[in-house]
């Protein structure tokens, strides 16, 4: 039998250099024998082998998990952390095998540990001491669960630079000074002051902070258990609190409601009405302040803005797309998402100039079915076109174009009113009451469905074509 | 006599802000004080630096700026009709708060918001103004949570992502009527568009982080926690379908991190036409509940309602649950062969759960002894699962499956 002594409870590297000494030597799990120092030498048993050189490889999690638990307080911990690294020294799945005993309770007690360690990161208190050189100054006294000191301290470093402090515990302090941080011996709660000018603040906030109507005990207490309170400053108010919260929720329901305060009209801005009347939309800049209200159909109730043509108010060629995209619902302009990209490629090709477009949309707020993290378009139907129509009329009057292109088979429909395929009206130069001249195209979002590419360069190359036309048409 | 000021001030702009049920500190860049004068770190996880006997986390100091109010919100206690004590801090008073609670490890950080003072733009940029200050004078490295005031002007917005982890604009209402006839001065379309700038800052940081020539030369990050929203639940009729359709809508549109249900719960001097009654504390738990489905689960909207009734979830039972009696030809599963999508319907298994059984059953057929080491509770699972030792029969299209689960009427009636 070999005899391990450990003199530093919680301290990983004393373990882990007699677990070394003992896995290179090859004892057994059941041949070693772990005690603390103050558990009294046993009469029998040999010392453990020396730390050798030999290099043992450990899963780096698993060593991570033994550098935890072996801050727990349960004595029997070191002996069954060697059995399990004794296992995975031969069995690489081990602590995949969550079912298996070990793993279950290597995986508990790292559970515990690491609860522990949230809740000392949440639960220290710390109370000022003073400034030096406009550097200040705090302590803190913590009573954690198991020997976790050293895995908190880095936190609390890294958290608080630029200010000294010190957390005092039963078993160990650390001091960060200077830039530095050190550990010493255990202490007591009374080498810590007693009081901070901060806490009547604090208690004032966690007593406004609570809600009296919805009281929920037992959720604080799975969260924040008794066995902390003793420490917090503000769990002295705990019991108040919940002993006025009745009567503080019965004064809420019973008080007639008062009249209103007597300087509402004074302080409350009335809304301008902007939902302008027919008449009052004289500019295009009237359609996009007005278009954003519009509730002839539902789609508005979803999509962020309505989004109203854009270009000159004097351009000769108009261009109708279908309905505002993703990119173009958030940003309120159209054509900016991957249609537009298409698009202005296709209007340079074309040797068009998109600032002396007017380019708008057939309906004018974005349709789409939500799907997780995504909106993906839909179609408007015939009756929603119908009905936003109203507003592309409006544009047609206030730009008057002497060519409108219709992206689309939604644009077709919103400027002519009918159902035709681009098919059948393709290729051809129509003429709309009051002489205004229309061509037929696709939408450039067709282009980025096609899967075939030989397909789609065709495709593009048409689309261009019916764009030059265009410019040859209102040249 | 200066610090009672400021503890009456504290006392009404906490009691003022607490109706925001948002207190997450998580998510956010990994950023300490390390090298610097200040103080300040965000790891991932937050932190709960406390609970309040109402069950809620305190993790931020969440105040507001001011309770002067220019809108008339009737669910509000700030409204302007309202009676309650007003107060204001000035941005020097709400720094020196947040680093004094912080230096002692009371908070994460803090979450400003404030009443609408002169107008949206003046109320944003003091806010912005705060979060200035800890940042750039103090070095703070805290989190920050910063309102965005809806309708302000979208360069105040583009300057608070820089300086916040977390942005939110609350839609408040779950429907446009409801807004309307209760919020008379908000604007849905405006709420929505001020999301939407929100969601394209943070598009465009990534997109400039993306360009950049020099991989050194970081840009700086727009709001890295993201934004979030609240509905208050309850006020008005809205149902929890649309609840949940709203949600959806919000979640797809301005990649929300979170959407916030807030029981609404009665305030001191209330609006006479809103429910004197105790908040919908189970309510609330159950959309909750709805929104994981959707988030973490793969449920579509339309399925979480397959388990409702007229659009309400079932108060007594999980919505998970209620779908799962809703279809039982789905069941059982076989705990060993189904795969991730189905393990993650069975009612009782949670993610991390389904995380471990496919990593353990690689490794070897799991039992119902081994399914314990897994997971919480094994006897909720077991109408609905196979394992090689149990197989539930009748049991999963037993008429009485749903009393099995559901307390008796008189239970519930306690626990609302």
């Amino acid at each position: 039998m070999r005899e391990v002594v450990l003199a530093r409870p919680g301290d990983f590297a004393e373990w882990r250099d007699a677990a070394r000494g003992l896995l290179t030597g090859g004892v057994a799990p059941e041949n070693v024998s772990w005690r603390g120092a103050d558990e009294g030498a046993s009469l029998f048993g040999d010392n453990a082998p020396p730390a050798s050189g030999a290099a043992i490889s450990l899963p780096r999690e698993l060593l991570a998990m033994a550098d935890r638990v072996i801050c727990h307080r349960d004595p029997t911990v070191p002996a069954r952390l060697y059995r399990i690294v004794w296992r995975g020294l031969r069995d690489r799945q081990l602590l995949a095998r969550r079912t298996d005993p070990d793993v279950d309770w290597l995986s508990k007690t790292d559970k515990a540990i690491r609860r522990d360690i949230h809740k000392m990161h949440a639960f220290v208190r710390f109370r000022r001491l003073g400034e030096q050189a406009g550097r200040e100054s705090f302590a803190a006294w913590f009573e954690p669960d198991h020997y976790i000191l050293r895995l908190t301290a880095p936190f609390f470093q890294r958290r608080f630079y630029g200010m000294d402090w010190a957390i005092v515990t039963p078993d160990a302090r650390a001091i960060w000074h200077d830039e530095t941080l050190s550990y010493g011996a255990g202490g007591t709660k009374d080498e810590v002051p007693d009081s901070d000018v901060v806490e009547d603040q604090w208690r004032t906030y966690y007593g406004a902070t609570f809600n009296p109507a919805r009281i929920k005990i037992d959720a604080m207490r799975a969260e924040m258990p008794k066995k902390y309170w003793k420490n917090l400053p503000e769990a002295q108010d705990i019991a108040p609190l919940l002993a006025g919260a009745g009567a503080r929720v019965e004064r809420m329901r019973g008080a007639a409601v008062s009249m209103a305060n007597p300087l509402t009209d004074k302080w409350r801005t009335r809304v301008a009405d902007e939902l302008l009347l027919d008449d009052d939309i004289r500019t295009l800049n009237d359609v996009a302040r007005a278009v954003d209200h519009c509730t002839c159909c539902p789609i508005g109730c979803n999509a962020t803005q309505g989004v109203a043509g854009e270009g000159p108010a004097g351009a000769r060629i108009m261009l109708v797309g279908e309905q505002p995209g993703d990119q173009e619902d958030l940003q309120g302009r159209p054509f900016v998402g991957p249609a537009g990209q298409v698009l202005n490629e296709a209007l340079e090709e074309a040797g068009l100039d998109r600032q002396r477009l007017f380019l708008t949309n057939a309906v004018k707020h974005f349709k789409y079915e939500p799907r997780g993290k995504r909106r993906l378009h839909q179609n408007p139907t015939a009756g929603e076109i119908d009905s936003c129509r109203w507003w592309l009329d409006k544009e047609r009057a206030l730009v008057q174009p002497d060519l409108i292109v219709t992206l689309g088979g939604s644009a077709l429909r919103g400027v002519t009113g009918k159902a035709a395929s681009i098919a059948s009206m393709r290729g051809a130069v129509h003429e709309l009451a009051g002489g205004t001249k229309l061509i037929a195209t696709i939408h450039p979002s067709y282009l980025l469905r096609l899967p075939d590419r030989a397909r789609a360069a065709q495709e593009r190359a048409a689309f261009v074509a019916d764009l030059a036309q265009a410019r040859k048409l209102a040249a | 006599m200066a610090e009672k000021a400021i503890l009456e001030k504290l006392g009404i702009l906490a009691d003022a802000a607490k109706y925001d049920a948002s207190c997450a500190s998580s998510g956010t860049v990994n950023r300490d004080s390390t090298g610097t004068k200040g103080i300040g770190s965000t790891e991932g996880m937050g932190i709960c630096h406390s609970y309040a006997p109402d069950g809620r986390c305190i993790s931020l100091l969440k105040i507001l700026l001011t309770n002067f109010c220019i809108y008339d919100c009737r669910f509000c206690i700030n409204r302007a009709s309202s009676n309650v004590p007003r107060a204001r801090f000035n941005p020097q008073e709400v720094v020196r708060l947040t680093l004094d609670f912080y230096k002692r490890n009371y908070i994460e950080g803090m979450f400003l918001s404030s009443g609408i003072i002169r107008s949206e733009d003046y109320t944003m940029e003091q806010l912005v103004e705060v979060a200035r200050i800890l940042r750039e004078e103090h070095r703070f490295g805290g989190y920050i949570h910063l309102k965005t005031i809806a309708g302000a002007a979208p360069d105040l917005i583009a300057r608070a992502g820089l300086y916040a982890d977390r942005l939110s604009t609350n839609v408040e209402l779950p429907t446009e009527a409801g807004l309307q006839s209760f919020a008379p001065e908000k604007r849905p379309e405006t709420i929505r568009k001020t999301m939407a700038s929100v969601r394209v800052g943070a598009d465009d940081a990534i997109e400039a982080a993306k360009g950049r020539l020099l991989k050194k030369a970081k840009p700086p990050r727009f709001a890295p926690a993201g934004q979030s929203t609240q509905m208050i639940v309850g006020a008005d009729g809205s149902r929890d379908d649309d609840i949940l359709a709203t949600a959806t809508n919000l979640y797809s549109g301005y990649r929300l991190r979170r959407v916030y249900y807030s029981a609404y719960s009665p305030i001191p001097d209330a609006s006479s036409d809103l429910p004197p009654v105790r908040p919908p504390l189970i309510r609330e738990h159950r959309l909750y509940q709805a929104d994981w489905l959707l988030r973490f689960y793969g449920f579509e909207r339309a399925e979480i309602m397959e388990g409702a009734r007229d659009g309400m979830l079932d108060l007594a039972i999980d919505p998970k649950l209620a779908w799962a009696l809703q279809r039982r030809e789905a069941f059982p599963v076989d705990i060993n062969r189904a795969p991730r999508e189905m393990l993650l319907r069975v009612p009782g298994l949670g993610t991390r759960a389904v995380d471990r059984i496919v990593a353990a059953r690689r490794l070897g057929k799991l039992r119902l002894g081994d399914l314990a080491k897994l997971t919480a509770s094994v006897k909720k699972l077991l109408p609905f699962i196979v394992t090689p030792d149990w197989r539930p029969g009748s049991l999963t299209d037993s008429a009485s499956l749903r009393a099995r689960f559901a307390p008796p009427a008189e239970q519930l009636s306690l626990a609302l």
